[in-house]
């Protein structure tokens, strides 16, 4: 493997509430290369979100450290934009200016007032929204928030995008087309990319690698899976694909057989708000 | 650009262009017409149970004919000024609602500032909630006589009895406000890294702003219920006053009117803040 860009070494997270300790995570070791797309799969609870707050930095490590490009991060910023699982958008704010307060904020010593509101707009026309400028998210259907929630994103140009299951609340067609939109984004861009998911199809159609997570509690990273198809990647080809057809085979039998989920009550529930949620 | 949810909006309002203007303004009389006529109706109904019981010999509070014909002088001439307390009722009105915007403004910004320390910090929370909860429950005119002490002068102290009703819902649902800020705003603006004003200034306000709303708005209400009571009390120019000096000088028909102008006037106070409202939380509350 090449150089790291993104490294997560030796992560271990304990939640104490109530007197009670609980490890999430165990030993989590991962290199990510840049340009790198890398899919985090596992069964709900096992801990996929806290890895990502804590690369995003929302969520300190009990121990461990996470390098992006040689530093270490140890507080959120602009350099690890999130697309949230919820989109996020602030609702009082148009379609416009949820992606203009980041703009604002993050280049406003570097890109005088006409380079910054090119740059808005240039986002939002990479992920076609340049037709509801002046909506509000509430006037506008979920993908399209999803979309705005991802010209946000890259509109922070960062070192590493992270997308914590970004089409989970979605109906499967509109999945379908945005996850062949960031395919494209990502073709020209070049992102390095960690994603949560819990589809399988995602996974092996977006990603370079997928990194597949034991159950919690005390998760770790059970095996990583590269994925190793030819790009640009069409979906109606690969449903007929061998290869993909394989790949598939091999992240369902890690999931359903060598990890089944055992359903135990309150199990990776323990953990705070922001780290239970679908983690 | 032709996945479905892409596809531009409809135009809701699409058909109205082939519409005649004529059609329209008959559309919006009719809207007008649907608003106004029941309660115009119930109005002159209950106006004519009201005048055929006033009527009746040996009735103790005037028709409204008698209160019409009593009182036109004050309609007529609502800015007259006789000195002293002898004023028309606009003015009457007008030093109610000067107090009322003075104690309400004093009320927002105490308010909304203490709510947003009782919101965001929890030991504010625990130190300060219990207090506001038993202060809240004390009545506005209880105020009067430990205000009236401490100023030694009528008019701050109706003021200060005005800033003490409203602070209280102001307070309240402010705190609320700010503790419902969705998680997922708070990491936005770590992400972007926006600074304590500008988390103050660009999330917690507008985020918060469905909920400091309501707490004005129940605020401005409480406001003009206790500016006439207060009023009653503190003597002086005020509708509260005039409405004291009717009685003692047996003047019931000024009464009733002082009423009916109480009443709008607090209407209107409450639109005017629901309004503001509305054309600063767009979008917030339907999302």
């Amino acid at each position: 493997m090449n150089k790291a860009y993104l490294e997560l070494s030796d992560i271990h997270m304990s939640f104490t509430r109530g007197g009670r300790t609980t490890q999430v995570l165990k030993g989590i070791d991962l290199k990510v290369r840049q340009g790198e797309f890398v899919a985090l799969i596992g069964h709900s609870g096992c801990g996929k979100s806290t890895v990502l707050n804590i690369v995003a930095g929302l969520l300190k490590a009990s121990s461990g450290g996470v390098i992006v490009d040689g530093r270490e991060v140890n507080e959120p910023g602009p350099d690890r934009a999130m697309v949230f699982q919820n989109h996020s958008l602030l609702p009082w704010l148009t379609v416009y200016q949820n992606v203009e307060i980041a703009v604002n904020k993050i280049f406003r010593d570097r890109l005088k007032p006409a380079e910054r509101k090119e740059w808005v707009l240039h986002n939002l026309e990479m992920v076609n929204m340049s037709h509801a400028l002046e909506r509000l998210p509430s006037e506008i259907s979920g993908g399209m928030k999803q979309r705005v929630g991802i010209a946000r994103a890259l509109a922070m140009k960062p070192k590493v995008l992270l997308l914590d299951e970004p089409f989970g609340a979605l109906d499967a067609l509109t999945r379908a087309h945005l996850q062949d939109e960031v395919m494209r984004i990502q073709s020209e861009l070049r992102n390095t990319v960690m994603m949560i998911t819990h589809d399988v199809d995602e996974a092996v159609l977006l990603s370079d690698r997928i990194v597949m997570m034991t159950n919690g509690p005390s998760a770790t990273i059970g095996e990583v899976l590269a994925v190793e198809l030819p790009r640009p990647r069409d979906r109606i080809a690969l449903a007929d694909d061998a290869r993909y057809n394989h790949y598939r085979h091999q992240v369902l039998q890690f999931l359903y057989e060598k990890q089944r989920k055992v359903e135990t009550f309150g199990a990776g529930r323990s953990a705070p708000a922001m780290a239970s949620r679908a983690a | 650009m032709s996945n479905a949810e892409t596809a531009a909006p409809v135009r809701i309002f699409a058909g109205t262009d082939t519409m005649g203007w004529t059609h329209r303004i008959g559309t919006a009389a009719r809207g007008v017409a649907a608003t106004v006529v029941p309660p115009l109706a119930v109005l002159c109904l209950m106006a004519l149970i009201w005048e055929i019981v006033g009527s009746q010999p040996g009735a103790s509070l005037p028709a409204p004919s008698k209160v019409l014909k009593d009182t036109m002088e004050l309609i007529v001439h609502p800015f007259y000024d006789n000195g002293g307390n002898d004023v028309g009722m606009a003015w009457q009105l007008l030093a109610s609602l000067k107090r009322v915007a003075l104690g309400y403004a004093l009320a927002v910004v105490a308010g909304v500032s203490l709510g947003v320390l009782v919101g965001q910090s929890t030991w504010a929370l625990r130190g300060l909630d219990p207090i506001f909860q038993v202060l809240r429950t004390v009545p506005p005119l209880a105020w009067l006589p430990i205000s009236l002490a401490a100023f030694r002068d009528g008019n701050p102290s109706a003021i200060f009895v005005i800033f003490i009703t409203a602070v209280w819902p102001i307070i309240i649902n402010t705190s609320i406000g700010i503790r419902n800020i969705p998680e997922d705003y708070r990491n936005v603006s770590r992400v972007i890294r926006l600074n304590g004003f500008e988390y103050f200034a660009q999330i917690m306000l507008p985020a918060a702003a469905p909920y400091i709303f309501s707490g004005l708005r129940i605020g401005v209400g409480l406001s003009w219920l206790a500016i006439v009571a207060a009023e009653m009390l503190i003597g002086g120019v005020g509708i509260g006053f005039f409405i004291w000096d009717a009685w003692n000088s047996s003047r019931i028909s000024d009464i009733i009117l002082a009423l009916v102008y109480v009443g709008v006037v607090g209407f209107i106070l409450d639109r005017l803040v629901a309004w503001a409202g509305r054309r600063v939380t767009r979008g917030t509350s339907v999302a």
